[in-house]
C-alpha cells in the first residue's frame, strides 16, 4: 500500500515539474533572448543561455523609442483609474448594500447584466461619443469612465459589505453619525481587504490594457507602454533582442505586483468564481 | 424606518419632513456614479450603436438611413463575415474544451496533497498576469519557424514543427496554444471548487471499493458542474472577443487564417470607417454570444447538479 502511494506521489510531482517547465519556458526564453546579442538570434540549434551577456540591450531598446513618455502615460492612467474605481465603486456598493430604495433590485440585476456585454458593441459609439466630448487622443478617454464604478468591483464590494453586521450602523447612528460619516469612518476601513484586491486587479488590467489605448489614442506622445511595445515591434521587427528586452521591462510591474499580492489575488479570484 | 436625527432635535415638523425626504434621496446619491456611468458609457452607446447599425455611417461624410441593408449585406454579400465567423468558431471549438480540460487537470494536480503545491500554482498562474501584447511578443519568438524554441524542442522528439505563424493551417493552432498558456484564472476557480468538495465523499467511495476514475466521474465532475458551467460560459464569451492576440501576434494572417470576428468588427470601424456596418457586425456578435450562452444554460439542467436543489426536496 505504501509503495503504491509513493508511486502516485512521485507521478504527481513528475507531472507538476514537467508542466511547470513548460509554463515557465517561454518566460525564461524571453529573458535569455533579451540578454543575447543579435547574432545569436539565427542560431540553430538554439542555445538557451547567451554566450555573452548583453545587459546593455535593455537601455538600448528603451532609449530607441520614447518609452519614458509611454511609462509616464501608463503610470498616470493606471494610478488615476485605480483611485477612481476605488472611490466610485465603494460609494455605489455601499448604496446597494446598506439601503432599501425603490428600484434597487432591478438596478442591481442590470449591473450584473452589464458584465456580459461584449465591449465590441459599445466600443464604436463610445469612440464617437468621446470624439464629441473631445476626449479622443487624450488620456481622459481611458481615465474618466473608471470614476463611475465598475460592475465587477461593485459586486465584490457589495457582497462583502452585506456580510458586515448591521449593528455597527445602528451603534454609530445612536452616536449621532450621519450616513456619510458611517461610510467613511466605519465601512471604508472594514472593506479595506477588498479595496486592496480591487486595486491589484485594476492596476493589472490598466497597465496591461492594449485595446483601449489602441482605439482612443492617436499621437505617439499619448501612447501607453503596451501601445509603445506594439509599435516597437512594428519599427524594429527583426530586433528580437530589443523586443524581448522591452517586453521584460514592461512585465516587471505586473510580475512584481503578482508576487507581492499573490495570496490576495488567488483568494479574490476564487471567491468571485464561487459566487 | 429610521430617520437621521442629529443630536440637536428640531421642533418643527416641516424640518423633520424635509429630513425624511432628504434621507430618501441618499441611497440614490451613493448609487448615482454608477447610474450616470451606466447611462453615459453603456446604455447610451448600446442604443446609439443599435441605431447607427441601420445607417450608412462613414466617419466623415454623409450619413444615410438604409434600414436593414447592413445586416443583409453582411449575410449575403460579404464573404469576410462568414470567413471571420468561421475562424472564430473554429478557434472556440478547440480552445474552449482544451482550456477547460487543461485548467481542470492543473487544478486537480494542485489539489493533491503534495508539498509546495502553492509554488507550482504560482508557475501555472503567472502567465495570465502579463499583458496580451507581452504574451504575443513572447510567443511570436517561441513560434519562430526556424529558430524558435518550440520547433527545436519538437525536433528533439523527432517531430518537424511547422512554420507556425506563416502557415495558413497552423497559425490558428498557434493562437490556441498561446491562449491556453494564459489559462490561470480558470484553474484557480476550479481549484476553489475542488476544495469545496468534502473529503469524506471520496473516503466513503474508497471504502466501497470505487477506483479513482470512478470517483472522478461520479463525485468530482457532478459536484464541480456549476463551476464548469460558469467557466464554460466565461470561456465562450472570451473566445468570441479574441482580438489583441490576433492583432499583435498574427495580424489576422497569414491570408486571413486567423482573422477573428472581433478583428472584422474592428477593421470595419477603424480601417474602413464603416461605422454603421461595424455596429451591425457588433450586434450580430452580441446576439450570437447571447444565443450560445442561453443554449449552454438550457443544456445545463441536464448535466449540472446543484446541491441546494436536491436538499430542498426534503
Amino acid at each position: 500500500m505504501k509503495g503504491k502511494k509513493r508511486l502516485q506521489k512521485s507521478f504527481v510531482y513528475g507531472l507538476l515539474i514537467a508542466l511547470s517547465l513548460l509554463f515557465l519556458l517561454p518566460f525564461f526564453w524571453m529573458v535569455m533572448t533579451s540578454l543575447k546579442g543579435p547574432e545569436e538570434l539565427a542560431q540553430y540549434p538554439p542555445k538557451l543561455f547567451p554566450s555573452e551577456w548583453h545587459f546593455e540591450n535593455f537601455a538600448k531598446a528603451w532609449n530607441s523609442q520614447p518609452f519614458n513618455v509611454f511609462l509616464v502615460n501608463s503610470l498616470i492612467v493606471t494610478a488615476l483609474t485605480t483611485i477612481g474605481q476605488i472611490i466610485s465603486s465603494t460609494l455605489v456598493a455601499y448604496g446597494f448594500a446598506r439601503f432599501k430604495f425603490k428600484g434597487r433590485d432591478v438596478l442591481f440585476i442590470i449591473l450584473l447584466a452589464t458584465m456580459m456585454i461584449p465591449w465590441d458593441v459599445t466600443m464604436i459609439p463610445q469612440y464617437m461619443e468621446f470624439n464629441l466630448f473631445g476626449w479622443i487622443n487624450t488620456l481622459k478617454a481611458l481615465i474618466i469612465p473608471s470614476w463611475f464604478g465598475s460592475a465587477f468591483y461593485i459586486f465584490l464590494l457589495r457582497q462583502f459589505i452585506m456580510s458586515i453586521p448591521k449593528e455597527l450602523d445602528e451603534a454609530a447612528r445612536i452616536d449621532g453619525a450621519n450616513v456619510f460619516q458611517i461610510y467613511y469612518k466605519i465601512y471604508l476601513p472594514l472593506v479595506w481587504p477588498v479595496i486592496v484586491l480591487i486595486a491589484v486587479f485594476n492596476i493589472l488590467g490598466s497597465w496591461n490594457d492594449y485595446l483601449g489605448p489602441l482605439i482612443f489614442l492617436n499621437d505617439q506622445s499619448k501612447y501607453t507602454l503596451t501601445l509603445g511595445l506594439a509599435q516597437f515591434k512594428g519599427v524594429h521587427d527583426v530586433n528580437t533582442n530589443g523586443i524581448m528586452a522591452v517586453t521584460f521591462l514592461i512585465s516587471i510591474v505586473p510580475l512584481v505586483l503578482f508576487f507581492l499580492a499573490q495570496k490576495k489575488i488567488v483568494e479574490g479570484v476564487q471567491t468571485t468564481g464561487l459566487k | 424606518m429610521k430617520s437621521g436625527l442629529s443630536a440637536s432635535i428640531t421642533p418643527s415638523s416641516i424640518q423633520m419632513k424635509r429630513k425624511k425626504q432628504w434621507s430618501k434621496l441618499i441611497p440614490y446619491l451613493f448609487v448615482a456614479p454608477w447610474i450616470i456611468g451606466f447611462v453615459v458609457f453603456t446604455l447610451g452607446p448600446l442604443l446609439f450603436s443599435f441605431v447607427i447599425s441601420f445607417f450608412d455611417w462613414p466617419i466623415v461624410g454623409e450619413k444615410k438611413f438604409i434600414g436593414f441593408s447592413n445586416y443583409i449585406t453582411m449575410f449575403t454579400d460579404d464573404p469576410m463575415f462568414w470567413h471571420s465567423l468561421w475562424v472564430t468558431v473554429k478557434f472556440a471549438l478547440f480552445f474552449v474544451p482544451l482550456n477547460i480540460i487543461l485548467a481542470l487537470l492543473l487544478a486537480i494536480l494542485l489539489n493533491q496533497k503534495v508539498k509546495g503545491s502553492s509554488l507550482f500554482r504560482t508557475f501555472f498562474y503567472v502567465p495570465s498576469v502579463i499583458s496580451g501584447v507581452a504574451l504575443a511578443m513572447i510567443w511570436g519568438s517561441v513560434f519562430d519557424g526556424e529558430y524558435g524554441i518550440l520547433n527545436y524542442l519538437l525536433s528533439l522528439i523527432g517531430i518537424e514543427g511547422p512554420n507556425w505563424l506563416n502557415s495558413t493551417s497552423w497559425a490558428l493552432v498557434a493562437m490556441v496554444i498561446a491562449s491556453l498558456w494564459g489559462q490561470g484564472t480558470l484553474m484557480l476557480i476550479f481549484l476553489a471548487g475542488l476544495k469545496n468538495i468534502p473529503q469524506d465523499l471520496y473516503e466513503a467511495a474508497e471504502i466501497d471499493g470505487a477506483g479513482k476514475i470512478f470517483q472522478f466521474f461520479k463525485i468530482t465532475v457532478p459536484l464541480l458542474s456549476p463551476t464548469i458551467l460558469f467557466n464554460l460560459i466565461m470561456t465562450i464569451i472570451g473566445a468570441f472577443q479574441q482580438l489583441t492576440l490576433a492583432l499583435v501576434l498574427t495580424g489576422g494572417g497569414p491570408l486571413q487564417s486567423t482573422y477573428f470576428y472581433a478583428m472584422y468588427v474592428y477593421e470595419n470601424a477603424f480601417k474602413y470607417f464603416k461605422m454603421g456596418y461595424s455596429s451591425a457586425n457588433a450586434w450580430i456578435m452580441f446576439l450570437i454570444v447571447l444565443a450560445l450562452t442561453l443554449l449552454v444554460f438550457k443544456s445545463s439542467s441536464t448535466w449540472v447538479y446543484y446541491e441546494n436543489e436536491v436538499k430542498n426536496d426534503k
